[in-house]
């Protein structure tokens, strides 16, 4: 029995030492809390910054990256997740955490371009050759279409793939709120589930087969060609699409406490370099930079789109006005 | 003995069973294996040696080798408490020991949450004195110590009650101390039960995902499980990669099973010796005390 206790007592410093040789806590470190598929930038960007840091300081720094849904990852900053920075797909998160006193209140003007280093669109995504003739988002209200979107009311996607139907019904002639809603509650009721967020929904259209057009981010139908190979499916851009910010913010709270305030600015800033816009283009997200864009063009085909700020006027007065209980989208839904 | 049903419905009903066990047990295994190995053996072990999939399972294991010995302790002492001593309240404490295995584990996250969290009980308290418990390996260990605590009391209770304490009794009275007791009696009669407790608690501890994911925040190479390194990976579009650690998972299970089944079938042969051994001395004793 004895040999039993030893051989606990020496896993014990087996364990130990794996967790040793895990990082500790350096003195120079920072946590970017972000979304759950903007590793592949973050991945090729944190050695850019790492090395600009080296050149601009001198110091070696260590950076430090959590994924998740987005929704999720603000309420476990707001539950003491030392993030020094977040970098988020939707302004209503990082509302959430100035709600909260984490971050400053005009966040969105600390940086250029709303805060938002680069850009996406809504676009389509069809089967193969497009048999259903899907072109724009009159087709997709049609009756007999099946469209796959995220759940509006729990996810980013949803929610941008709700703003951009019903921005477009909005801007058409004649065009009001209540044609809009009509509008968007014919375009729901084509959606035979809603999926639990948008790497569900795009299993749901490219693996369990159902539907026939599925709303997505533009950056996200590239990791979809990376997983099903690119000629499962052709991409369609409607006439008129909601562009989608993706907000970064400093989070005061925690960069004060760990003396970390000109580290988390420098790498902020740094995302509007001419490194990280291109680093954003090549991850097919649309850069801030027009040169780099026009360069990328073959990548980003144009596109009109209008803002949240614009239509909306911002995610402080969509976000209840749609989403919240008692919205438009509860209204659709109960009449459905 | 002789079966009252037809043969048809004898062969039936094994193949449904048989069927189903396929159909949910080994069909998902199968999917996952073929799915880590979709991308070739190249891909699949680029996949496990990535710095981020090694440190999630370091951290899963270094979690479940922190937790069971706490799991033992802990276990044994309930356990042999309330099999071998009456007291006030110990129906509340056998209540107490199975309450891990009526919450959700989410809700287990979160009320560590609410209890260590910013917003939480002792938040500031915790944040002013710079200590970390839910975002870091603390929280993680002591989810998964709560979630994982009645395996071992669990298998160890109804084993002790059943052996009852006249061996212990028997012990003490020809001069044993408490700890030699607790060595040569108590420990021998329990070993396998409690091996068996320690397999189950360690299969729960790598495998627990619901609470873990609450506290754990997701920091690549830091907090990163194994189960919760699968899910991020899925929702990154990288299949093979989520597949490939969900099969070090699978593997895992495995051999967990393995030890169960040796375990289980040690304990058996070991009761059926015991059992042969007493047979003959209890007849011996009987025609003895017979004159």
């Amino acid at each position: 029995m004895s040999r039993l206790i030893r051989d606990f007592l020496l896993g014990l410093v087996v364990a130990g030492a794996v967790a040793a040789s895990v990082p500790a806590f350096a003195e120079s470190s920072l946590l970017n809390v972000s979304y759950d598929v903007a590793r592949d930038f973050y991945k090729d960007y944190n050695p850019m910054f790492q090395k600009h840091w080296k050149a601009k300081t001198g110091e070696a720094v260590e950076l430090k990256q959590s994924h998740a849904g987005s929704s999720k990852q603000v309420r476990a900053v707001a539950d003491g997740l030392e993030a020094d920075v977040v970098t988020m797909n939707q302004a209503s998160d990082v509302d959430f955490l100035v709600e909260k006193g984490l971050v400053i209140k005009d966040y969105a003007k600390k940086f250029p371009n709303n805060a938002s280093p680069y850009t996406s669109t809504m676009v389509f995504i069809v089967r193969k050759g497009n048999p259903k003739a899907l072109q724009d988002w009159p087709d997709l209200v049609k009756p007999g279409v099946q469209v796959i979107l995220p759940h509006p009311k729990s996810t980013g996607n949803g929610r941008y793939s709700y703003l951009a139907a019903w921005g477009f019904a909005l801007k058409q002639p004649g065009g009001n709120d209540k044609t809009a809603q009509e509008f968007v509650s014919k375009l729901l009721r084509n959606a035979p589930l809603f999926a639990a967020g948008g790497r569900d929904a795009t299993t749901t259209f490219m693996q369990r087969k159902i539907g026939d057009v599925l709303i997505s981010f533009e950056s996200e139908a590239e990791l979809i060609a990376k997983e099903f190979g690119k000629g499962e499916f052709d991409v369609v851009y409607p006439s008129l699409s909601i562009l989608t910010e993706f907000p970064v913010a400093i989070v005061e709270k925690v960069v004060d406490k760990r003396g970390t305030r000109k580290l988390a600015q420098e790498y902020l800033d740094y995302l509007w370099s001419k490194e990280g816009q291109e680093n954003a283009a090549q991850n097919y997200l649309r850069p801030r930079d027009a040169e780099l864009l026009k360069k990328f063009a073959a990548q980003f085909p144009a596109i009109k789109t209008f803002t949240v700020d614009e239509v909306f006027g911002g995610w402080p007065k969509a976000y209840p006005a749609h989403f919240k209980d008692g919205g438009t989208f509860d209204q659709i839904y109960q009449s459905k | 003995m002789a079966n009252a049903e037809p043969r048809w419905l004898r062969w039936a009903l094994t193949g449904i069973a048989l069927a189903f066990l396929f159909l949910f047990l080994a069909l998902p295994l199968l999917a996952v294996f073929g799915e880590a190995l979709a991308g070739g053996w190249r891909a699949f072990f680029a996949a496990l040696k990535d710095r981020e999939a090694l440190s999630a399972i370091g951290l899963t294991l270094f979690i479940a080798l922190f937790v069971l010995p706490f799991n033992v302790v802990i276990g044994v002492a309930a356990a042999w408490a309330i099999a071998k001593f009456d007291f006030r309240g110990k129906s509340l404490l056998i209540t107490l020991i199975d309450l891990p295995f009526a919450v959700s584990p989410v809700v287990v996250g979160l009320v560590f949450l609410l209890i260590f969290g910013a917003q939480g009980l002792f938040g500031p308290w915790l944040s002013a004195h710079d200590i970390k418990v839910v975002f870091a390996v603390p929280g993680m260990v002591l989810v998964t110590l709560f979630i994982t605590f009645p395996f071992v009391a669990r298998e160890l209770i109804p084993l002790m009650q059943a052996q009852g304490k006249d061996e212990e009794e028997a012990a003490i009275s020809l001069g044993a101390t408490g700890w030699q007791m607790f060595r040569r009696v108590t420990l021998p009669n329990i070993k396998w039960g409690l091996l068996y407790g320690v397999i189950l608690a360690n299969a729960r501890a790598m495998g627990e995902f619901g609470a873990v994911s609450v506290v754990s925040g997701h920091i690549r190479g830091e907090t990163n499980t194994l189960p919760l390194h699968v899910e991020i990976l899925y929702n990154e579009y990288n299949a093979v990669g989520a597949f490939a650690s969900a099969s070090v998972l699978a593997l895992l299970a495995l051999v967990t099973l393995v030890a169960k089944t040796l375990v289980e079938w040690q304990m058996r042969k070991e009761t059926e010796m015991l059992d042969t051994a007493l047979t003959p001395e209890k007849v011996d004793q009987e025609s003895e005390t017979r004159p």
